[in-house]
């Protein structure tokens, strides 16, 4: 092995997210091909005429086969034209564009709040293990990942919203708002998809240090008679990046796809709002895009951990 | 000899207290599912116990033939993924080269797209009836069922005594049926129950999201939509399917937990 | 003379969890006391289950994995660390007493130069880094390791097993302790590695000065550094005295036994003269890796006779028995058992073939399907090959269990109720049941304490004298050849460099690895280490 190789295993990583995503737009295209009528019929309706479903099958390029109208949406997809809307006509990129911004703005700002806050409490139940910290963190979590995002949603909004009116209950958001005002907008999805992620990343964290803590090498940092804060600084977290570093991106992830309820649940125009209301609708061609971003998400967020994880790997950076 | 602890017992109480009221729904709610039999959103009484949902419907008797509805299609959901994934997740493992790495590489596949998402894209050119539904969520789900019953079929396929059958002679059935099937069953029982609630949280979000169980028909996340816009006017009916929901799950993950902790203590040996 | 460290009335207890019953308290050690002076080495010897390292780690008032010590002092220069405090503990650990693994490779934190961490607690105890960057060279040039200028700048993986043992010493001399306690340094590594890492750790002990308590299993090895030895047994002590006296004079049975167990000298059966395994010149490697791990093998087995294959980590014996099998198929070359051709593959054997060779294992823990019942494992060759059922295997279950000398009460447990050496005999009983005409026996004794493994050895023995079923016994240990052999084979990477009757294998003139094989297995009697480190000192002058 040489130092090339550690450069080579992250961009054949790179490559391999590369064809997962190619992979994953098939599958999305070809999971909207299975059903028995199609989208003429969906549009139109069971008492649509012949010749009108022939008409549209035509206008929507139907009538051409599925391996054509795959390679030109995905040629399309690829100059970042994503095709027009069913329902209304309009250019989806332009209409996905802020929305997805939104999106990203409402999930960035959980991120930024519940990833600390998970590691720190992860660290905190593990330096308490057993103990009454500890045993509260792990309960309070285990109830917030039983519990559905939207059933998290509505009892926000019900405590804080109606009984103490602390924050609005539709997050309604537009340009020109300052960000002060745009953070009150968000407050209440944002701290429901804090909880919402928090437990899982919290108890991702604990469990990802525990099972480094019980390594032989923490011993010998304890037969030494390091300090305990020496011990995990030095001993412990170096070897826990990895782990720690695929919760969060995990996490992430599953922050991206959880947005797409909590959107529906305060009326925030995001991705999953659109997404939601255009399955709904039936309208085809913005399911496939919405389905396409957040799978791109999805793969990206999982390819980080995966070449964060090689990065950190003594035995790849310091080959023989 | 095994004692049960008090967390497990709790847990199988509530459970057993579920499902027993899904099977008795006819018998034991009050009045029918789609019976309109007072006004918009009544507080709770002697005759309405949880009082009455967006229409004036019985909200206890909708509760209870809601959970009827989300636990069937969740059973079965889960009974779909299990069959499937257990059988692939085995056979994988099992006759390993070409068979496991084709099975693997579409997992990996279909798992790099958020199973919601995925979900969601094939419901929208699907006709939303039971047991399409059912069949989406137990084959997507199935894609980590495989994952874990082909790690743990590894894990007990190197084990020596599978060798040891292997060379007297005995056929992939015993191996699969007799050697590996029952050192596997503790970790698979487990995971039943945390695909359980899995399923149970699922249906109840596309039924909230209006993409789920249609009307007349409802089910828990069904409620919550009906009654959603009570919030705002602080009618709480719209958050008692959150408290059914969330007692169900930690119920179930309780259970699966214990079943959990044995195998391990089972697996530590000298003692 | 002054006691340096001095142990009185010890106990330690631990909180057990056995499967599906409540936790209870058990206790490790109960009562223990010893008296060590500045400047000498007492080996704690015992088997499994004897407390041996939990003592160890007393001496730096640590318990492992849920252990406490529940009563008695550890005076160090007579204050007691029992009652130092964690800021006095940390005074102590890591620069008064040090500590060195069993495996250096796990206890090493893989993500940091040796160097940082050979020098952690000189640097803490206030000494410059120039000072005792110098300390550790100084340190790694005694402990002849390669390189010792530069040695210090590489990763934890990648420097040998071997060497890292000796950077785990040189990391707990570092710091100039009082006494440092040695958990089984040698006994993960292959005994060609460990005799060179044994002399260099009592060389580091002698020219330091330093106190130590030297833990270990194998009484040859610790005669060679101890000074004086203790003999342990479940968390008592047997016996303690001077090395000499522990092991030409025991006063206890339990010490005796440990004395003599290894050597035990089977005497030969006379060559056969028809061949029951003929392996030809086979070789083979595993798929996806491009070299050959069996070149060329040639041997054969007589019937009802014993065929030691010898041979340290890597030399293929293991794989050989998978060549034999039919698990990995020879890419070159024929197995011939009783005068016919076996098919290469596993699944190309009839089930006679399949029958009359069986297989046992190392770990006979995970040679057993935990959910089964004894009766079941062993009954189901009988129904397999046999089509017994019913009484009839019942009756015949029973008859095995005698065999292997344990009761019919054993039929109806699980392998979770048995110990090590019942485990193993159940194996044993599984591979007879099946009435084969050879069985591979792969390091069967080598997961087992001394004496249990002796009464495993024997048990194989009586067997083979009424069944008349040949062994091809794999295994890394001379003193098990010697017991069980009446054919050797030496093997080292891949290839056969020497194999005959017992009594010519083991005879003189030797091949350079067999001489360095045989020379390296320890010999219980105290001066051997340095007789053969001169004298290896010699022959390398000499050319």
């Amino acid at each position: 092995m040489n130092a090339g190789s550690l450069l080579g295993l992250v961009a054949q990583r790179i490559a391999l997210g590369l064809v997962l995503l190619l992979a994953a737009s098939a599958l999305i295209f070809a999971g909207t091909q299975i059903l028995p009528g199609d989208v003429a019929q969906s549009i139109l309706g069971q008492s649509a005429t012949p010749q009108a479903l022939a008409n549209l099958r035509a206008e929507l390029g139907l009538d051409q086969p599925a391996l054509t109208r795959y390679f030109s949406w995905l040629a399309g997809a690829l100059q970042g034209d994503l095709g027009n809307a069913l329902s209304n006509g309009q250019d989806i990129a332009t209409s996905m564009s802020h929305r997805l911004g939104n999106t990203l703005f409402l999930a960035g700002t959980a991120a930024i709040i519940a990833v600390p806050l998970a590691l720190i409490l992860g660290l905190v139940s593990v330096r308490y293990q057993g103990r009454w910290p500890d045993k509260v963190i792990s309960g309070v979590t285990l109830a917030t990942v039983s519990v559905p995002e939207f059933m998290l949603g509505y009892i926000a909004m019900f405590l804080l919203a109606v009984q103490f009116q602390v924050f609005p209950s539709v997050s309604t958001i537009y340009d020109g708002m300052s960000l002060g005002e745009q953070l009150q907008a968000i407050a209440l999805p944002a701290l429901v998809m804090v909880l919402v992620v928090l437990g899982h990343m919290m108890r991702m964290t604990r469990a990802a240090i525990l099972n480094v803590m019980q390594s032989a090498y923490i011993e010998t940092a304890e037969l030494k008679g390091l300090r305990r804060f020496t011990i995990i600084s030095r001993h412990a977290l170096p070897n826990a990046i990895a782990p720690i570093v695929n919760v969060v991106m995990l996490n992430l992830a599953y922050l991206v796809v959880g947005v797409v309820v909590v959107e529906v649940v305060f009326v925030y125009p995001g991705m999953g709002q659109y997404l939601v209301d255009h399955v709904s609708k039936r309208d085809v061609p913005v399911v496939q895009a919405c389905g396409l971003v957040f799978a791109a998400v999805y793969i990206g967020m999982n390819m980080i951990a995966d070449i964060v994880a090689l990065l950190a790997n003594p035995r790849l950076r310091h080959p023989k | 000899m095994t004692r049960i602890p008090i967390s497990a017992l709790l847990g199988l109480l509530f459970t057993a207290a579920f499902f027993l009221a899904a099977i008795l729904a006819p018998w034991l709610s009050p009045y029918g599912m789609a019976e309109v039999v007072g006004d918009v959103w009544e507080p709770m009484s002697p005759t309405h116990w949880l009082g009455t949902d967006s229409i004036g419907r019985d909200l206890l008797s909708r509760m209870i033939w809601g959970g009827r509805v989300t636990i069937f299609v969740a059973v079965c959901a889960t009974l779909i993924a299990f069959l499937t994934g257990v059988v692939l997740g085995f056979l994988a493992a099992v006759a390993g080269g070409w068979v496991d790495q084709a099975l693997s590489r579409l997992v990996d596949l279909m798992m790099s797209i958020p199973a919601l998402i995925f979900a969601l894209v094939i419901l929208s050119v699907m006709p939303t009836t039971l047991p399409i539904l059912i069949m989406v969520m137990g084959l997507i789900e199935s894609t980590r069922v495989f994952r874990l019953s082909r790690a743990v079929a590894i894990d007990i396929e190197v084990m020596d005594y599978v060798e040891a059958a292997r060379l007297r002679g005995e056929g992939n059935l015993w191996i699969i049926t007799r050697e590996i099937l029952p050192n596997a069953l503790s970790p698979l029982v487990a995971e039943a129950g945390l695909r359980f609630i899995f399923m149970v949280l699922f249906i109840s979000t596309l039924s909230f999201l209006g993409l789920g169980v249609q009307p007349p028909l409802a089910d828990w996340g069904g409620i919550v939509k009906e009654n959603k816009d009570g919030i705002v006017y602080g009618i709480p009916a719209a958050l008692l399917p959150a408290v059914a929901i969330a007692t169900l799950a930690i119920s179930v993950n309780l259970v699966a937990d214990w079943i959990l902790n044995r195998t391990s203590s089972l697996k530590g040996g000298r003692g | 003379m002054t006691d340096l460290l001095e142990i009185r009335n010890l106990k330690i207890g631990a909180t057990s969890y056995p499967p599906g019953e409540p936790p209870r308290e058990v206790t490790l050690v109960h009562g223990l006391s010893l008296t060590l002076a500045k400047g000498r080495v007492m080996g704690l010897i015992g088997e499994s289950g004897a407390g041996k390292s939990t003592i160890g780690l007393a001496a730096m008032a640590y318990g492992r994995g849920g252990a406490q010590i529940t009563g008695g002092e550890v005076l160090l220069n007579g204050i007691d660390i029992l009652q130092s405090g964690p800021a006095g503990l940390r005074a102590l650990r890591g620069k008064r007493v040090t500590y060195v693994a069993q495996s250096a490779a796990a206890a090493f934190n893989p993500s940091r130069r040796l160097m940082h961490q050979v020098i952690e607690t000189t640097l803490a105890a206030g000494v410059p880094l120039a000072e005792a960057e110098a300390r550790a060279v100084a340190l790694f040039r005694k402990l002849g390791l390669p390189n010792p200028e530069t040695i210090g700048r590489r990763y934890p993986h990648q420097v040998s097993g071997g060497q890292l043992q000796r950077v785990m010493t040189a990391m707990a001399l570092c710091p100039g302790p009082e006494l440092v306690v040695f958990d089984e340094p040698t006994t993960a590594l292959d005994v060609t590695t460990q005799i060179d890492v044994l002399a260099a750790i009592k060389e580091a002990i002698r020219d330091t000065g330093v106190a130590a308590l030297y833990i270990t299993h194998d009484l040859a090895v610790v005669a060679q550094v101890a000074d004086e030895i203790m003999v342990l047994r479940n968390g008592r002590m047997v016996e303690c005295g001077e090395t000499s006296q522990i092991i030409h004079s025991p006063r206890e049975a339990y010490t005796s036994d440990l004395v003599s167990v290894r050597q035990k000298d089977h005497p030969a059966k006379p060559p056969g003269t028809t061949a029951l395994l003929s392996i030809r010149g086979v070789t083979a490697r595993y798929p996806g890796v491009p070299v050959d791990v069996l070149k060329g093998i040639t041997l054969d087995l007589a019937p009802g006779q014993t065929l030691a294959v010898v041979g340290e980590s890597g030399s293929g014996k293991s794989t050989l028995a998978r060549a034999i099998t039919g698990l990995l198929p020879p890419s070159q070359g024929e197995i011939f058992f009783d005068g016919r051709a076996l098919p290469p593959k596993l699944a190309g054997r009839s089930p006679d073939d399949l029958r009359e060779l069986q297989m046992i294992y190392q770990m006979a823990d995970t040679a057993m399907n935990p959910r089964q019942t004894v009766g079941t494992i062993i009954g189901r060759p009988l129904q397999f090959y046999f089509g017994l059922r019913g009484a009839e295997k019942r009756k015949r279950i029973l008859e095995l269990l005698e065999e292997i000398e344990l009761g019919a009460g054993f039929a109806d447990r699980y392998p979770a109720e048995l110990s090590g050496g019942q485990k193993q005999r159940v194996c044993i009983a599984r591979a007879l049941a099946a009435k084969p005409r050879l069985i591979l026996c792969d390091e069967v004794t080598s997961a087992l304490d001394p004496l249990v493994a002796d009464g495993i050895l024997k048990l194989l023995l009586d067997l083979q004298r009424e069944e008349g079923v040949a062994y091809l016994f794999i295994t890394h240990d001379l003193a098990t050849v010697r017991a069980i052999a009446d054919q050797i084979a030496v093997m080292y990477r891949g290839k056969v460099v020497r194999s005959g009757p017992k009594a010519e294998v083991l005879a003189p003139p030797f091949d350079d690895y067999t001489d360095l094989l045989l020379s390296s297995a320890p010999e219980m009697r105290q001066g051997w280490l340095e007789e053969v480190i001169a004298h290896r000192k010699m022959a390398a002058g000499g050319n």
